[in-house]
This record gives structure tokens, C-alpha cells and sequence, in this order.
């Protein structure tokens, strides 16, 4: 396994102190693609952020790669956020770079995987151009590009299509699963969009209410080949319906009429 | 461009006004010459090389005050920013810091720094220093929480994020700092020649005022104005361009 958490819990502190998350058991195969969905306010970003060493558990074990994670970033982990985290003073090449320059690379090396991205990403009209002149679909892939070009073995993608319109974020599900696979990566993505889980991921781990658990996990048993075009797959609906089912009365209980 | 145009026919006409009032005599030449003797008087002075002495020893203050006001005040600005118990503790200084009038420590520094440039260049300093300090907390204050937690992703120490991530983003406001840092800078160390110096503009202004020598005194003060309004303009200018990469299309 990649990733492992086990009975990982995390409890805001504090006068009245919030429990968020937990407690969760998950394995991540790698290679894997999986997506969470949960209702609103279930811990999912707080998921993401302990995962990741952004946070740290208040129980329970996290491990990356054997490696327990504790208050530092693993190397090998790559966090896409939803919220726009390009560097607005950098151009997109240099924003793609900034990661390998961090780490020392040398500059024909930064050429070649920053030009690659730039390709990979459709961004190569806009290599010289700044954050402020693009669109929020492509600042997103800047920032996905920026995180690619360090080649994580785990990319935890944090609803990063949350911004965007229902036909961006089709596509921009495409161009993340020609990635995944490209890469080889295991990714686990945070969504609040049952399609959009649904379309993407090999497991769905659906949360419950506050304190965030999972309440199932559906294998979705998709091809590794696919597309958004499985969207008019006749199991398609069957397994949006399925997770919807479950999330109804959690959503419910999250707006407070559970 | 109507604006602009606007603000030339201002100043043009404010000019030939007092041109046409000095001419007159409406306004006695004892008091002020006509802008026209100004500017030869200037180009006299500039092109003897007279006072180039001076206006090389008060640049070069001017520039030190503004080289060691930015250090200081940026470093202080990111610590106090990283270190919420000590700027509350510093907070009333920030609100009054400015109500204190700094010429009154002149003769303290004196007392410290004896005669010579040091005192004029810690008046500017410390007129440019706090400005410095309070536009880059300002700045630091705006940095998005996802930029800040995208540099703990790229594992960047606390220094290493102040310089590549939080300061990166925050120089629109240090920036603010920095011109301001000018102004003040001019002002703390030319104003601090008037007091006691043995050159600089400061000082040839006062000597030209206490000697009754309008050409030399007004020249000065013409070369002042049009160096700190290019500067600011210079300034200016370079800020609108550091902030146009950053606004949204």
C-alpha cells in the first residue's frame, strides 16, 4: 500500500472543542484513483490536509510509503488545492518551475519538464503570460502542472474543478485521467460532485456527517482506458444512484434537518 | 489624457501666475523671484559644479537612510507578522509612532553620533523605517492561506517561504513602503542639514536664507522639488507596471 490510515481522528481544539474527522481506515493501492464525496462540512478537506502533513492527526496512524506522516509534507506527495495557488508575481513557466528550481534542478532539465507540462497541459500560447491573464480553468492547470512536473507518487487533488462549469469540469476530468494514467500516480481526489466521482475514480469513499467517516467505499470497476464519455455508461447512473442514496440522509443531517 | 492635460494647465498656470505677480512686483523679489531666475540660477549652480558636493553628499545620506530603512523595516516587519505576541505588544508604538516629533531626538543623536552625516542619515532613517515596517505587515497580512500551505507542500523553511512565497506576494505593499520610505527619507535627512551640517542642500539652503541670497536659496529649493517629484514619478510608474501583471483580465 502507498498510503494507510488507521483510525486517524482529528479534534479541533479549543474551549469547545469540534470534533471534525474520524475515525477513518483507509489503503491506497498504487496506482489507484480514489474519490471522496461527502456532505458539506464532513472533514473531507481536513481529510486531505492530514493526509498530506498539512495537519496533524489527533489520533490514529498515517503512514506514506511505510513512512509515518507527521507535520511535514512526505516527499513524493503533490496537493492540488480548490482555491486558485498560482503565484501571481510568476509567469505560468515560472510557476510550473518553481518546484524543481526549489529542489535544485539544473536549468536544461527545468526546460525540458516545464516545457513538457506546458504541452501536456494545452498551456504553450501562455507560457510567458502571468496568473491574472488567464482563466480560472487554466490557472487550475498551471497549478496541476506544477505539482506534475515534481512526479509524486501520491497527488491529493483537493475539489480542484470546483470553480469551473459543468463542461470544464468534464473535460478538465478527461485531461486528469490521461494524467493519472500518463503518470502512473495514485491520486485521491476530494469532490462534492457524485458524477464527477463517480466518472473518475476505481473506489468511491462516500463520508458521513460530521465527524467525517466513510460510510461505504464503492469500487466502481471502470477500464483504466476511459474517458467522459462513460458518463452514458448504463451502470453510470446506477452507481451515482447508489452513492446518492447514501449521502441523502447525511446531507440532510449536515443542513440539520436529520 | 484630460486629466493630464488638465494637470499641466495647472501647474503652467500656476507658474506664470507667480512669473507675472514677481515680474510686476506684486510680489517683491526680496521674497520670491520670478520661476524664470529660479530655473537659470539652477542651471548656473548645476553647470558650475558649485554645490555638487552637497548634492552628492545628501543623496548618497538620502540613499543609505532608504537602503537601511528597507532592510530593517522588512526584516521587523516579517518577524513581528510570524510573531503575534510581540506585535501586540509593539502595536500602540505603530498607532503613535508618527505623533513623535523626531527632530526633537536631533540633539541626542548628536550626543551619539557626533557631528557629521550619521545624525542626518538616522533622522531619515527613522522617519522611513516605520512606514516600511507597517506596509509590509500589511502585505504579509494578505497572503492567502492556500499560498501559505502550497509553500509548506513545496517544504519551504520559514525563511525560505518569507523569500520566495509571503514577501513575493506581499511587494505591491512593500513596495508602498518603499516610496514612502523615499519621501520620508528626503525629508528627515534635508530637513535634519537645516539643523546642524556642514553641507548638503539642507545646509546650502539655510546658509543661502541667513545670507539673503534668493537666487541660490530658491535654485535649491527648485532642484529638491524636481528630484523628489521625478523620483516619485519614476516610482510610480514602476508600480502601475508591477501591479498590472498581477490584475485580474
Amino acid at each position: 500500500m502507498i498510503c494507510s490510515l488507521r483510525g486517524v481522528t482529528r479534534v479541533y481544539p479549543g474551549e469547545s472543542a469540534v470534533h471534525a474527522l474520524g475515525p477513518i481506515d483507509l489503503e491506497l493501492a498504487p496506482g489507484e484513483f480514489f474519490a471522496v464525496v461527502g456532505p458539506s462540512g464532513c472533514g473531507k478537506s481536513t481529510l486531505l490536509d492530514v493526509m498530506a502533513g498539512l495537519a496533524p492527526a489527533s489520533a490514529g496512524q498515517i503512514s506514506f510509503e511505510g513512512k509515518p506522516v507527521n507535520g511535514e509534507v512526505p516527499d513524493g506527495v503533490g496537493v492540488v488545492f480548490q482555491e486558485d495557488a498560482s503565484f501571481p508575481w510568476l509567469t505560468v513557466y515560472d510557476n510550473i518551475a518553481f518546484g524543481l528550481r526549489r529542489a535544485g534542478a539544473a536549468e536544461a532539465e527545468v526546460a525540458a519538464q516545464v516545457g513538457y507540462a506546458i504541452e501536456f497541459m494545452g498551456l504553450k500560447e501562455f507560457a510567458r503570460a502571468y496568473p491574472a491573464q488567464l482563466s480560472g480553468g487554466m490557472r487550475q492547470r498551471v497549478c496541476i502542472a506544477r505539482t506534475l512536473v515534481l512526479k509524486p507518487r501520491l497527488i491529493l487533488l483537493d475539489e480542484p474543478f470546483g470553480a469551473l462549469d459543468q463542461q470544464t469540469r468534464l473535460l478538465m476530468g478527461d485531461e486528469l485521467l490521461r494524467l493519472w494514467r500518463e503518470t502512473g500516480a495514485t491520486v485521491l481526489l476530494i469532490t462534492h460532485a457524485l458524477d464527477e466521482a463517480t466518472m473518475l475514480a476505481d473506489r468511491v469513499g462516500v463520508m458521513s456527517a460530521r465527524p467525517g467517516r466513510f460510510l461505504d467505499i464503492i469500487a466502481t470497476g471502470w477500464p483504466r482506458e476511459r474517458d467522459s464519455t462513460i458518463v452514458a455508461n448504463e451502470s453510470f447512473g446506477r452507481m451515482t444512484s447508489r452513492i446518492w442514496k447514501l449521502l441523502r440522509g447525511e446531507s440532510l443531517r449536515a443542513m440539520g434537518h436529520g | 489624457m484630460k486629466v493630464l492635460l488638465a494637470r499641466t494647465l495647472l501647474i503652467v498656470g500656476a507658474v506664470a501666475l507667480l512669473e507675472i505677480l514677481c515680474r510686476l512686483g506684486v510680489i517683491p523679489n526680496f521674497t520670491v523671484i520670478p520661476p524664470s531666475a529660479m530655473a537659470q540660477s539652477l542651471w548656473k549652480i548645476l553647470a558650475s559644479g558649485k554645490f555638487s558636493e552637497d548634492i552628492a553628499a545628501t543623496l548618497t545620506n538620502v540613499g543609505i537612510a532608504i537602503a537601511a530603512a528597507m532592510v530593517v523595516g522588512v526584516a521587523l516587519g516579517t518577524l513581528l507578522q510570524s510573531w503575534p505576541a510581540a506585535r501586540r505588544t509593539f502595536d500602540p508604538l505603530f498607532a503613535t509612532y508618527y505623533a513623535v516629533p523626531m527632530y526633537a531626538f536631533y540633539p541626542l543623536l548628536l550626543v551619539i553620533f557626533g557631528l557629521g552625516d550619521f545624525p542626518q542619515i538616522a533622522i531619515g532613517f527613522l522617519l522611513a523605517v516605520m512606514a516600511v515596517i507597517i506596509n509590509t505587515l500589511n502585505g504579509l497580512d494578505r497572503v492567502p492561506p492556500v499560498l501559505l500551505k502550497t509553500a509548506r507542500v513545496h517544504r519551504l523553511g520559514l525563511v525560505s517561504a518569507a523569500l520566495r512565497v509571503r514577501l513575493p506576494y506581499a511587494a505591491p505593499y512593500v513596495f508602498t513602503g518603499f516610496k514612502l520610505a523615499v519621501a520620508y527619507s528626503f525629508i528627515g535627512v534635508v530637513g535634519a542639514e537645516f539643523i546642524t551640517s556642514s553641507r548638503g542642500i539642507g545646509y546650502e539652503i539655510s546658509f543661502a536664507y541667513n545670507n539673503f541670497d534668493n537666487p541660490v536659496m530658491y535654485a535649491m529649493i527648485l532642484f529638491i522639488l524636481l528630484l523628489v517629484i521625478s523620483v516619485n514619478m519614476s516610482l510610480h510608474a514602476w508600480e502601475k507596471r508591477l501591479l498590472a501583471r498581477r490584475r485580474r483580465a
